[in-house]
């Protein structure tokens, strides 16, 4: 009886998890992959793997927030997915990112061209700049988060973030 | 915050997930708790009928047979020793106080003819 309530509680804070952060992972796994199609497998994986390692990751976290740990199971099934099927990221997204509104068709035209010259330069950039930039303006985490799921030191990632960020800046100008 | 910063967040916008992400993850996670629970069911089943998982089941029996039979044996050595003991001590107790009794009757005895044959 406490078993199959505790095993209830655990599963109902598997679903708040899920909704919490279901945009998240697939955000990261859109941006990692370059297609809708598989962002939704990765997502899907991502998911069902944290579920059958929920609990365990409830009892480590010590309270702390379980969302680098989301990501990083997506970061790892991303790594995997890429090596399998020795393909690369598309640096060419399906959708268009979301563009300021209140301006005119030419400057719309524009503005979305510069800012898929963009995001085509961060899917160029190595692998762990492209992901920290991702965690970082996609999915809005802090350089502690990214640490966490990236599994490096706080310092280590934010000086990986300046220099992603540079790198881009320079990739730009160029173009 | 650079310009890139800024141009960075309207790039890569969080994306929102199809509505039918949830269901197929319903759906995905159902089957494998499914599958698990008849996998288990399933494997016990089939360990039952293979006869190289009857190698434990028959180890604990003679396992636990064994234990029981060590167990019979000592209780039956510790019985037999402890009848054995309140036996002796039985014996004791009768033979005693016979010799006590013929000692107090032997022991004047011997004193008077000592006595006597002064």
């Amino acid at each position: 009886m406490t078993e199959a309530k505790s095993k209830a509680r655990l599963d109902e804070e598997f679903s708040d998890l899920y909704r919490a952060h279901l945009r998240d992972v697939y955000s990261y796994a859109y941006y990692r992959i370059g297609n809708h199609h598989d962002a939704e497998d990765l997502t899907e994986q991502t998911f069902l793997q944290a579920y059958r390692h929920f609990e365990r990751a409830q009892r480590e976290s010590d309270g702390r927030p379980l969302r680098p740990w989301l990501i990083r199971i997506a970061h790892n099934l991303a790594a995997n997915y890429h090596r399998d099927r020795s393909r690369r990221p598309q640096t060419q997204l399906e959708d268009a990112a979301v563009l300021p509104s209140g301006r005119g068709t030419e400057d719309v035209a524009e503005g979305r061209a510069e800012l898929e010259r963009l995001v085509a330069g961060v899917g160029a950039l190595p692998d762990d700049r492209r992901d920290a930039l991702i965690m970082r303006f996609a999915l809005g985490m802090d350089n502690r988060e990214i640490a966490r799921a990236l599994g490096r030191s706080e310092g280590a990632t934010k000086v990986l973030i300046h220099r992603a960020i540079r790198q881009l800046e320079q990739t730009v100008k160029e173009d | 915050m650079s310009d890139v910063e800024q141009r960075l967040r309207l790039a890569l916008a969080p994306v929102e997930p199809p509505g039918t992400l949830t269901d197929r993850f319903e759906r995905a996670l159902t089957e494998i708790t499914g599958a698990a629970v008849d996998e288990l069911a399933d494997w016990e089943l089939r360990a039952m009928r293979d006869p190289r998982n009857w190698i434990r089941p028959a180890a604990a029996v003679v396992g636990g047979g064994l234990a029981g039979v060590t167990l019979l044996i000592v209780r039956t050595q510790l019985q037999r020793r402890r009848r054995g003991r309140s036996a002796r001590a039985l014996d004791r107790a009768v033979r005693d106080p016979a010799r006590q009794v013929g000692r107090s009757v032997r022991d004047p005895a011997r004193q008077l003819g000592r006595r006597l044959g002064r």
